[in-house]
């Protein structure tokens, strides 16, 4: 990938939260302070027009990652490198603000994420208000029944309240909203696992949809692995706050390398009814304040040894996939390939 | 549900068409729906508007102007109510020392107490309700400082407060405009105990509001924490302000009647309600209780009015209660 | 279905519609359904958010939320009307014979107490055994649910568990009184993929054992895949669709069911767009008159907007829509 098509660089990024008990405690009990390293060196490249997606499951970090780079977070280590230019040392508002104009986000809750005392037209005309894109209340009255017509409602729901939309609606007003100032580049932090499926596959093929004609660049965070493999191109594994594995997602998705990938692949339901027995991986996610030492999967991991327990693999390339894992540089790893290609899926291409 | 609107009234007049909206949207409400099922909030609402209406339409509609001291006449002096051996009907609750209509003198007495009331309201509850979002808002530290000294504010009644707040201002004012500065002075210290309740209650909204993703959509489109907290966080927060604002204003108003009959009121040439039990106070014991004993009902009969909505108000606002 | 057949039955559920008075009219949220569940069967419902499948698992063992109320049909558990019994019989039924687990563990258990005294406490209000032998059972149980160190942790609050664990207790609370019937509502939405695998897992493996049939509310299809032998697929408080899993899942009858599996994205199948069904599920505040389904159904045609299908035999399933009702179709095989 050359530095050019690149449009997002995470370099080494990492994100701590201090858990500490208050001050009267720590003094009293004589606690050192607690830090929850949410995000842990962490570094990917997200190319222009493409979907590079996070999986992992609960507590794994991929939210914070989405917040640190929309700004919501700032990060304790590391770089948010955003068209050249690192976010995190901007100091200014106007350093910031055209920025700001370039990427929007989409949230999880359809319910929490619009703001019930506004009417839709308002909700949708924030950007552009707050931006000055557009003067004239005419001219952003247009615009904003533009961007109704183009995620799916009509016109004339700007002057209705949330509350009078159903879930999926209400996702297409958080799309229209991120979309009313233009921008380059959309994070989207599980935009459809609050969704029933039917509607999910709406807002899945609208985002399609907008990427196509707006040329967006997608940071998709999500845990539903058949979503990340519909829409990203990209594809990577978070397992407490670190990378454990990148690749394109067919890569990714046929020839995983790394056992927390392969475990998360393994737990998937089948669809197929083929009769295939899940062999669910013991074990839970630890505590995120105190992770296991070296690579933090090995409590679960089928070929742990020694090295795994106390030293932290780094990503190494094994053909075009990144992996963190030492049984795969040693060599102790099975080679997997899953090559389920779907059953009786006429559609399928 | 929604009425379909055209493109030409909707850009001719947005304005209007939001505002008449706004008001279809309230009268089918549940809110509404809750006022109109109880009898007692109805009935309590029609009291307290017509309580307002006499207040405030006391020189038109009162019989006498009380506050004109030209048209006193003392030999209209201790005339009781109209039903008692004595009374005219000229004086429907009698006269007072000075041959003052009792009726007129509520009236205007009221007008003086509900001024001051939503005065006080109004202060305390912007006071209130601007530090109350900046420490939920912004948090750390000047969230402490904020809540330290309202700590402070809550272990001082409030009829201390307003005490010591109006000597200092006799202390320091000159004689003359003590007089004309009373009603502020009175304001001002009722507002002050009551900031407390605003705050706190506005803090606890603003930091469950200011987690949601609606601010944080705000934040990402780059909108400053001042048009956040004024424009995303404050309306979602003023359910309960409203709450608070209703019940505040019975406490003020008594509060201000308190003041007033230890003598630190308003001055006695304006009198409000507070004012005139004072005086008749003094006639109690000779057998004129009619000077007392009416403004003490329309005291207590506003007081309650206000109490009622505000206690409706909590019910039909609290989700959980529906 | 006759009341002789439905005595061979060890749950069936005849013409139940629940409803919920309101200000603005009555809403049928449930809406004249009927299902049966046998003996060690476990019967997936399936649906959208606001389908009424948590409303019909919860009138069931008579626990709808006032002013929600059973309109109409009837409810007969191991041959015995249980609709119209008193709180007190049904109280006790539940406790003995019906078990029930919700989608948030922590909201089942009691914060205060230890699992432990939670455990004994149900097991010991069912059998009369004393505090001791109730503390071996509870050991027993979370071993069975696969609670590791159980003699341990059998000491231990519920807040001291994981999500998963705290499911597993909750199973193990369920299990405790033996119940013939457990009605799981959402037990795994609230947990992580892997550890959604591992409950299905456990609670397949304990019906198997304990011949207890299983009631399994969800939204996820995966879910019912692994887990049903029959399932309902329900549409705006009516059921849509029944019959043995495999049928419902590969070979949909009703169009909804159709659209609702066609919508999953499905890993390494490589497609632009998802099948979509447009619209969504209508508010029960304006149900269309006819079938349900039939403002967003591909395949709509008059009838469809005037009558409500009732469920008719289609192959192993039996589906409520009115293409199958050969003498109503327009056009006939002009569509399949």
């Amino acid at each position: 990938m050359s530095a050019s098509d690149v449009l997002v660089r995470l370099s080494s990024l990492g994100k701590d939260f201090d858990v500490s008990p208050p001050f009267l405690n720590r003094l009293l009990e004589r606690e050192d302070r607690v830090l929850l390293k949410a995000v842990d060196s962490l570094s990917i490249d997200i190319p222009k027009g493409k979907t590079f997606s996070l999986v992992g499951e609960s507590g794994c970090g991929k939210s914070t990652v989405a917040k640190l780079v929309v700004g919501l977070y700032r990060p304790s280590r590391g770089s948010i490198v955003y068209d050249g230019i690192d976010m995190p040392t901007l100091k200014t508002q106007a350093d910031v603000e055209p920025f700001r104009k370039r990427m929007q986000m989409i949230f999880q809750d359809p319910y929490a994420s619009l703001n019930p005392r506004w009417r839709v037209s308002d909700i949708i005309a924030e950007p552009i208000r707050a931006h000055r894109q557009i003067t004239g209340k005419r001219a952003i009255d247009q615009r904003v029944a533009e961007l109704l017509v183009q995620v799916g409602l009509a016109s004339a729901d700007g002057v209705k309240f949330p509350h009078e939309f159903s879930g999926g609606q209400r996702q297409r007003i958080s799309i229209a909203r991120a979309l009313a100032g233009q921008p380059e580049f959309l994070v989207c932090d599980e935009p459809t696992s609050a969704l029933d499926v039917s509607i999910q596959a709406q807002i899945l093929n609208l985002m399609t949809r907008l990427q196509r004609q707006f040329a967006l660049t997608y940071l998709f965070i999500s845990h539903d692995l058949a979503v990340v493999y519909h829409i990203s191109d990209f594809v990577g594994v978070m397992y407490l706050g670190r990378l454990v594995e990148w690749a394109d997602k067919r890569t990714l998705f046929q020839r995983p390398w790394h056992p927390y990938t392969r475990m998360l692949l393994d737990a998937i339901p089948d669809l197929e009814l083929s009769g295939r027995q899940r062999s669910p991986v013991a074990g839970e996610v630890p505590n995120p304040i105190h992770p296991p030492s070296g690579c933090h999967f090995h409590p679960r991991c089928p070929h742990a040894n020694e090295r795994c327990r106390n030293e932290v693999p780094n990503l190494v390339r094994k053909d075009t996939s990144e992996v963190a894992c030492h049984a795969l540089l040693e060599n102790r790893l099975p080679e997997v390939t899953v090559t389920g290609e779907p059953a009786d899926v006429g559609s399928g291409g | 549900m929604v009425a379909t609107v055209t493109g030409a009234e909707q850009t001719t007049s947005t304005w209007l068409w939001r505002f008449r909206d706004s008001v279809r949207r309230f009268f089918d409400s549940d809110v509404f729906y809750s006022f109109r099922r109880s009898p007692v909030t109805v009935l309590a609402f029609v009291t307290a508007v017509i309580i307002f209406v006499a207040a405030f339409g006391a020189p038109v509609l009162a019989p006498f102007n009380t506050n004109d001291v030209a048209t006193l006449d003392l030999t209209d002096a201790f005339r009781p109510p109209v039903w008692m051996e004595g009374g005219t009907s000229e004086h429907l609750l009698g006269t007072d020392d000075q041959g003052r209509d009792v009726l007129s003198a509520i009236m205007f007495g009221t007008q003086v107490s509900l001024v001051v009331g939503f005065l006080s309201v109004i202060f305390s509850m912007v006071l209130g309700v601007s530090l109350g979002l900046i420490s939920g808002y912004v948090g750390g530290r000047i969230d402490h400082v904020i809540m330290r000294i309202a700590d402070v504010q809550l272990s001082f009644p409030a009829v201390l407060v307003a005490l010591l707040l109006f000597g200092f201002a006799k202390a320091v004012l000159p004689r003359g405009v003590q007089d004309a500065v009373a009603i502020y002075v009175l304001i001002v210290a009722i507002g002050l105990s009551n900031w407390v309740q605003f705050a706190r209650t506005v803090r606890g909204s603003t930091m469950v509001e200011k987690n949601k993703e609606y601010v944080q959509a705000a934040r990402v489109i780059g909108r400053t924490p001042i048009a956040i907290m004024v424009r995303h966080v404050l309306p979602n927060v003023m359910g309960p302000v409203l709450v608070i604002a209703t019940i505040s204003l019975a406490i003020a108003i008594i509060t201000e009647a308190t003041l007033s009959f230890l003598g630190v009121g308003v001055a006695p040439t304006q009198p409000s309600l507070g004012t005139l039990i004072r005086f008749g106070n003094n006639f109690l014991f000779s057998g004129e209780w009619w000077m007392t004993i009416f403004p003490g009902i329309a005291l207590v009969i506003l007081a309650l009015a206000v109490n009622l909505l505000g206690d409706w108000m909590r019910d039909a606002l609290n989700p959980k209660l529906r | 279905m006759s009341e002789a057949r439905s005595n061979q039955h060890l749950l069936s559920v005849e013409n139940l519609r629940v409803e919920f008075p309101t200000r603005r009219g009555t809403l049928v949220a449930v809406d004249r359904i009927s299902f049966h569940i046998d003996e060690g069967e476990v019967l997936g419902v399936v649906g959208e958010s606001g389908a009424g499948k948590s409303l019909t698992g919860a009138a069931i063992i008579g626990l709808l939320e006032p002013p929600g109320r059973v309109a109409e049909g009837n409810i007969v558990f191991d041959g015995e009307r249980i609709d119209d019994i008193g709180y007190e019989k049904m109280r006790r039924l539940r406790g003995n014979q019906i078990a029930m687990i919700f989608q948030d563990p922590l909201t089942s258990l009691n914060p205060l107490f230890t699992v432990g005294r939670q455990l004994t406490e149900t097991i010991r209000t069912h059998v009369s055994i004393d505090e001791r032998k109730a503390r071996v059972r509870a050991i027993e149980l979370l071993n069975e649910v696969g609670i590791p160190a159980a003699d341990r942790r059998v000491d231990q609050y519920p807040h001291e568990f994981s999500g998963g664990m705290r499911q597993r207790v909750v199973i193990a609370l369920a299990l405790a009184v033996n119940p013939r019937l457990i009605i799981a509502d959402e037990p795994t939405t609230a947990l992580d993929v892997s550890i959604q695998a591992q409950i299905i897992t456990l609670l397949k493996r304990l019906c198997r054992e304990h011949g207890t049939s299983v009631m399994l509310i969800t939204h996820d299809m995966g879910v019912i895949a692994e887990t049903a032998d029959r399932v309902a697929v329900m549409y705006a408080g009516r059921i849509v669709e029944i019959g043995p899993v495999g049928d419902v899942i590969k070979r949909a009858s009703h169009p909804y069911t159709r659209g609702l599996m066609n919508s999953i994205p499905v890993i390494r199948q490589d497609i632009e767009q998802l099948v979509q069904i447009d619209g969504s599920m209508p508010r029960l505040t304006d149900i269309p008159p006819g079938c349900a389904f039939n403002p967003r159904c591909p395949k709509v045609f008059e009838t469809c907007r005037t009558e409500r299908p009732e469920l008719v035999d289609v192959g192993a399933t039996k589906a409520a829509c009115w293409l199958y009702d050969y003498a109503r179709r327009p056009g006939a095989g002009s569509t399949t």
